[in-house]
């Protein structure tokens, strides 16, 4: 098992504030780890930090063998970040967005007829991206998130907005991340859904988190 | 926390202020009037110096802000030298163009000519404001630091291009009054003396200004870095209060 | 992907954009004709004062309406975070700051021959001595192409962005302004090779203005 990430009291601010303030972490290869944890306790930053979108204050982080103190940028083709927005253009189709998306990620065009397909995205292929509903561009995100085929796979509340197939989709791809040697780390309050499918929780409370360092087998069902 | 040590700073203090008294003696009464321009030329003595000292101040933002891109020398001092450097320029600057203008207006008969320096220098002044008004906007210190730096380095590469383009745009122009002020004056004796001695006593103020302007901005920072600590230990110690929006656009000042 | 190959996805993206939503076709067309106009009010007509000074008013009306290119091209990037799209996507940034310099001039170039033909009408200038001419437009566009890019992407993610980027763009292309509308008088109404220097002093221009673009794009778009 390759640690894939690994945090220590890592500290990240948004202006003057410390979101993450004095986290640690770590992750193997193939693990599926919910964060869990209120508005504000820091997911969003936490996932952000790992993609290298933010600038790391102090303490030590390395993700996919890169030094994010040093180098924040080596490590991100080989991971994806489905955030709250999906990063595309309003005024281009979901095809049209997935291509450059695809392209821009030096992927052949067809990873984005793949993903098309995977996602069930095909009635919205010609969808100008203004259009879609929240799930609708959730699911858009996600196709181009896994597109990538990312050793690591950042998940921001992928649930919201979701419908019954969409979740479907999504369960499917947590369930087959240690499979196809992923990691996932998916931030959400769908706790009960998500609890099943992962392989360790981790509560964020304001710029901590909790329970991280060893593996548990499956977490308590009760939590405060 | 300051530049110059204190004992330093004082005496420089002091020695400003003298030179300045000093070059105010010589400005209004050592140097003679000009022959033909009269007592009005006596501006001259503040005008240029201060256009000195405005060039002076904005070379401070650009070297500093290039010591600050360099990643072996990266260091909050340059950011810092670098902003207070521009808040003196744009004042020494205003005050050149200001000084220009009372000097044309007897000298010339209008408030106003376009003199390829003053034009460059009128373009200087926005310059600096752009920057200043950069700096204005509230960022996390680095990405601040970063921004301005690159600002002020492109404001720099632009003012040999503006002064080379203006310059050659009014000699081709061929105006009758190709004013050269301190050409036509007849610079000699006593009055070049005087031009030089305010040209070293505004430097000794500029500096002395730096100094004081740089402590100023490292207190603050100073401030800003103990409440950061403070937020910290106690976000640390768990007194939860929820953060703000992590991707959201504008960085929050905290 | 090569640059070329990512400069061409990005300039294609941001044309493919321009095409869909017409902003510059419907909005800064009009508004570089209407500024034409307004500048007719505010001048005589009927003492050949336009004609004179017509090269003039043309270049102002193209700083005017670069002003809203520039606007028009990072807005599109903040909409959904689109950023954050182009900073995980592995896209060389000199690239990205080329294809979105590429699209600007081309758009730029559309409104110079509209403004062109405007001013030829309704200023009653000749167009003669074209060498010249064009040369000094392309040299000069390219120059206000890159540093609107990026003083665009500086303002990028601040609130201030509509306010700030004239009030930094403006001085810094104010040599533009100044060699373009000499090398138009001369090439129009005085001795054309008088117009050459210019054009050289606008093409150094460009040569920096792209190079420092190459340079900064990368830091400005990671903002820290």
């Amino acid at each position: 098992m390759q640690p894939v990430l690994r945090l220590r009291s890592t500290v990240c601010l948004l202006g003057r504030f410390p979101a993450l303030a004095g986290l640690d972490l770590d992750a193997n290869e193939g693990e599926v780890v919910l964060l869990s944890g209120g508005n504000g306790a820091g997911k969003t930053t936490l996932l952000r930090l790992l993609a290298g979108l933010l600038p790391v204050h102090s303490g030590e982080a390395e993700v996919l063998g890169v030094d994010l103190t040093r180098d924040r940028r080596s490590h991100r083709r080989e991971l994806a970040l489905v955030g709250h927005e999906t990063a595309c253009y309003d005024d281009l189709t979901t095809r049209e967005n997935l291509e450059f998306a695809v392209r821009a990620s030096g992927l052949p065009i067809d990873a984005a007829t793949e993903a098309i397909g995977r996602l069930g995205l095909a009635p919205l292929a010609d969808v100008v991206h203004g259009r879609l509903s929240a799930g609708q561009r959730r699911r858009l995100s996600l196709a181009i998130a896994l597109a990538r085929t990312p050793k690591l796979l950042l998940l921001d509340e992928p649930h919201a907005g979701l419908d019954a197939e969409g979740r479907a989709v999504l369960d499917d791809v947590l369930a087959d991340a240690s499979k196809e040697g992923r990691t996932v780390l998916v931030a959400s309050h769908e706790l009960d859904r998500t609890r099943a499918l992962a392989t360790r929780e981790v509560v964020l409370t304001a710029g901590q988190a909790h329970g991280a360092l060893e593996a548990m087998p499956r977490p308590e069902p009760a939590r405060t | 926390m300051t530049l110059l040590k204190p004992a330093v700073r004082r005496a420089l203090g002091w020695a400003a202020l003298g030179a300045l008294v000093v070059l105010a003696m010589f400005g209004l009464w050592g140097a003679p009037p000009d022959e033909v321009q009269g007592d009005a030329q006596r501006l001259m003595y503040l005008h240029v110096p201060a256009a000195w000292v405005a060039y002076l101040a904005f070379g401070v933002t650009a070297v500093c802000s290039a010591l600050w891109l360099w990643p072996r020398t990266r260091s909050m001092v340059w950011d810092r030298i670098a902003g207070a450097s521009a808040e003196l320029g744009v004042l020494f600057t205003a005050l050149t163009l200001l000084l220009g203008s009372l000097w044309g207006r007897p000298v010339w008969g209008v408030w106003w000519a376009w003199d390829a320096r003053l034009v460059t220098t009128a373009v200087l002044l926005f310059l600096y404001l752009g920057y200043l008004a950069l700096r204005r906007v509230p960022a996390a210190p680095e990405a601040k630091a970063k921004r301005c730096a690159i600002a002020a380095l492109i404001a720099f590469v632009d003012v040999p291009i503006v002064h080379f383009s203006v310059t050659w745009w009014r000699t081709l122009h061929q105006e009758a009054t190709v004013f050269d002020p301190e050409l036509k004056a007849n610079i000699h004796g006593v009055m070049a003396f005087t031009l030089w001695w305010g040209v070293l006593a505004f430097t000794l103020l500029f500096v002395y200004l730096l100094d004081r302007r740089y402590r100023l901005e490292a207190l603050e920072e100073d401030l800003d870095e103990r409440e950061l600590e403070q937020a910290i230990a106690e976000r640390v110690a768990g007194a939860g209060t929820p953060g703000p929006a992590a991707d959201k656009e504008e960085v929050p000042v905290g | 992907m090569n640059l070329a190959q990512e400069v061409g996805l990005v300039a294609g993206k941001d044309l493919r954009i321009e095409r869909r939503a017409r902003v510059t076709l419907q909005q800064i067309l009009p508004f570089g004709a209407i500024v034409l106009l307004l500048f007719a009010f505010a001048l005589d007509p009927d003492r050949g004062v336009l004609q004179r000074v017509a090269p003039g008013l043309f270049w102002v009306a193209v700083l005017l309406a670069l002003l809203l290119a520039v606007g028009r091209a990072f807005t599109i990037e903040t909409e959904n975070n689109a950023r954050d799209g182009l900073r995980l996507s592995g896209l060389d940034p000199a690239a990205i700051f080329l294809g979105k310099a590429a699209a600007i001039g081309l758009q730029l170039v559309l409104l110079e021959a509209l403004l062109a033909v405007g001013v030829v009408l309704l200023f009653d200038v000749s167009l003669s001595s074209i060498g010249p001419l064009v040369l000094a437009t392309v040299a000069a566009t390219v120059g206000l192409a890159a540093t609107g890019t990026l003083y665009g992407v500086l303002a990028v993610g601040l609130r201030m962005r509509e306010t700030l980027v004239p009030v930094l763009l403006l001085p810094v292309v104010s040599p533009v302004l100044l060699g373009a509308t000499r090398a138009w008088e001369a090439a129009i109404d005085g001795v054309p090779s008088d117009a050459w220097p210019w054009v050289g002093v606008l093409s150094v221009f460009a040569v920096l203005a792209v190079g420092a673009g190459m340079l900064a794009f990368g830091p400005l778009l990671e903002e820290a």
